[in-house]
């Protein structure tokens, strides 16, 4: 800015380059505000002691432990209470099954380079980035059609969302594998150390803080997953998200869903809390382990 | 003020990265006998383990892959190619490329009249919601960057909280606040905006509540992606830019944004292809053939068996309309990775 005189000294002060940007400061907080406090309110109406969703009468735990046949409570409710142990299902056989294949696949693909690796790595992403329904109608008439085997329930749904979530442990195993490089492994070869033992002593130990912020990531991504599963869940197989969204819309079910909802809350924070203490002790004494980037990494960065 | 560093030479990482990776690869089987004599600690690591280890760790993974999403959309197309039964008029598909009919596409061009308002829903709720998700996200994203200074893991915990808590919960607290006697209603009478004889029914068909359920349901995504892709810019061209004389504003349009400009394309890719295919937002939150969109005309004909051959032939087009951005995307994201080797 050629033209600009020469401002005096306080002015550059107040209206220098370096000066704090307040007004982004509060857009900032306004937009952390928007975000967080709907979600604080739904969860104050779990606790809610009247029926209503909207207005807030007192508190208590009836639709969490209550008793009354009318209105069923997350303890009590036959429905509640399946879709709460089918999540946590879903959630267990799920991460079990993606790590080891996700893991396999980044490996494989990484360390074998060629037309079909690349091919294999292009569908991997593509399956990362294909609208969720797309895939659900497509599964949906591959169990109905060809593979009538596998029934829409707990089998269709357990397929469907390794498939799914087989990304999140190829693309982050992938990234870190890179980052390793291959000079820990040539080191334990020129030392005498066998094919797998390199593997199993060197590679691993170094990937683990992948492997292990992928597991979290897959298992808090199957709890929250919902439009896979609702369309294969068939006749049983209802989660907690599918449960929600079916009788969420006319508000019938009362604060119960709410209180639905903050238990799925409290299990994924347990499960973010937990994957983040474990993060940072794997990590421990590397370069780069600060809060952020156990944080960042624990949400999948 | 901070003393001016060096000034860096303004070359375009990514630009140079993609020279290097465009340089020839070394041949696949140089001359066995000069691979003997010079066998690096690179060359024993090959030959002491044989190709096929590698690619047979990745073999289970691949199945499953070509099973459960290769397989899938072959299916879908032959679904939607295939054949009615001629009593229950349920689809009967055709597994054969050559005996395939196009019916089920032709029947899609005549009820265009049908399908043509939720698709034109869809392409202008999807751009409006995504367009104001990068405008609140870009400079929230750029602030936790740049200006958070100690703050950084708080700002952090609390830009991710969203991510942790489900969808369905989001929408649920939504659904709370936007009742008839709900919150929403109740500061609207407070502040004398709205009579309360005649409350506004949010919940009951409203474009705008349809595109407030997008943004809030995908943003956490978009910000994520934002943060990662801007904290990875070198704040030294910063303050090189501003050491060079270029103010405030400058600097952003002229610097930072240039250099976030393939994030910003990954984010709007990662906010737009999962609201094109998304239902239960407009569902949960409007459930009236007013906001219908392309993906409540899927799901809704996926329910009915003799609609079932259509719902595949909509659910393919969709995808071959998506499937130019997503290819975009992936080939961006696989060089992306390439590079960083």
């Amino acid at each position: 800015m050629a033209t600009a005189a020469v401002p005096s000294r306080a002015a550059k002060r107040r209206r220098g380059p370096w000066r704090h940007p307040w007004g982004l400061q509060a857009f900032t907080w306004v937009y952390l505000v928007w975000s967080i406090v709907p979600i604080c309110i739904a969860i104050l109406f779990s606790f809610n002691n009247g029926k209503s969703q909207s207005s807030f009468q007192g508190l208590s735990m009836r639709w969490y432990t209550g008793t009354s046949k009318a209105f069923g409570s997350v303890l009590h409710d036959p429905t509640l209470h399946a879709a709460v142990v089918q999540t946590l299902k879903l959630g267990l056989f799920v991460t079990v099954i993606t790590i080891p294949l996700g893991v396999g696949f980044a490996m494989g693909i990484d360390r074998w380079r060629g037309r079909t690796s690349n091919g294999m790595n292009f569908i991997m992403i593509f399956s990362f980035v294909v609208p969720e329904l797309l895939l659900a109608v497509a599964l949906m008439f591959v169990f109905l059609q060809l593979l009538k085997s596998i029934h829409l329930g707990t089998d269709a749904e357990v397929a469907a969302l390794v498939v799914w979530n087989i990304s999140w442990p190829a693309i982050i195993v992938r990234a870190r594998l890179i980052t390793i490089g291959k000079v820990y492994e040539e080191a334990a070869a020129d030392l005498g150390a066998s094919r797998f033992s390199a593997i199993w002593h060197v590679l691993f130990p170094l990937l683990m803080p992948a492997i292990f912020a992928s597991a979290v990531l897959t298992f808090a991504s199957v709890v929250d997953d919902f439009v896979l599963v609702e369309q294969l869940s068939g006749v049983g197989g209802q989660t907690m998200s599918v449960l929600i969204y079916s009788q969420a819309h006319g508000g019938n079910n009362g604060p119960a869903l709410n209180a639905l909802a903050t238990l799925m809350l409290i299990f994924s924070l347990v499960v973010a809390g937990l994957g983040y203490v474990v993060y940072r002790v794997m990590t421990r004494g590397e370069r780069g382990n600060t809060t952020a980037e156990a944080l960042t990494s624990i949400a999948g960065m | 003020m901070a003393v001016a560093p060096p000034a860096p030479t303004l070359s375009p990482p990514s630009r140079s990265a993609g020279a290097g990776a465009a340089a020839p690869q070394p041949s696949r089987k140089p001359a066995f006998r000069a691979r003997m004599r010079a066998r690096s600690a690179e060359d024993r690591i090959q030959s002491w383990r044989p190709r096929w280890f590698w690619a047979s760790l990745a073999v289970p993974g691949a199945i499953w892959l070509l099973v459960f999403f290769v397989l899938p959309f072959y299916v879908v197309l032959s679904v939607a190619a295939g054949a009615l039964d001629p009593i229950f008029q349920t689809p009967i598909p055709v597994w054969n490329p050559f005996q395939w009919s196009g019916a089920s596409f032709a029947n899609l061009f005549r009820e265009a009249s049908f399908l043509w308002p939720p698709f034109e829903r869809t392409i202008v709720y999807t751009a409006i919601a995504s367009a104001l998700s990068l405008a609140i996200a870009y400079p929230v994203a750029y602030f936790v960057t740049r200006y958070a200074g100690k703050r950084k893991t708080l700002y952090l915990l609390l830009l991710i909280s969203p991510f942790w808590v489900s969808y369905m919960m989001r929408m649920l607290a939504w659904i709370d606040l936007l009742q008839v006697g709900g919150y929403v209603n109740k500061v609207l009478e407070w502040l004398h905006l709205m009579n309360s004889k005649n409350p506004e029914g949010w919940l009951s068909g409203h474009a705008s509540t349809v595109v407030l359920g997008l943004i809030y349901g995908y943003i956490p995504y978009l910000i994520i992606v934002l943060y990662a892709g801007l904290d990875r810019i070198d704040g030294r061209l910063l303050e090189a830019s501003r050491d060079l004389g270029l103010g405030r504003w400058r600097t952003f349009w002229r610097v930072t944004v240039p250099l976030s400009r393939q994030t910003i394309l990954a984010g709007m890719f990662i906010t737009v292809l999962p609201m094109v295919g998304d239902y239960f937002t407009n569902q949960l939150l409007s459930a009236t053939p007013r906001t219908t969109m392309i993906g409540n005309v899927i799901e809704g004909q996926l329910d009915i068996a003799n609609l079932q051959g259509d719902g595949a032939a909509a659910s393919m087009v969709l995808l071959a309309l998506l499937l130019i951005p997503m290819i975009y995307y992936v080939r961006s994201t696989a060089r992306a990775s390439r590079e960083n080797v």
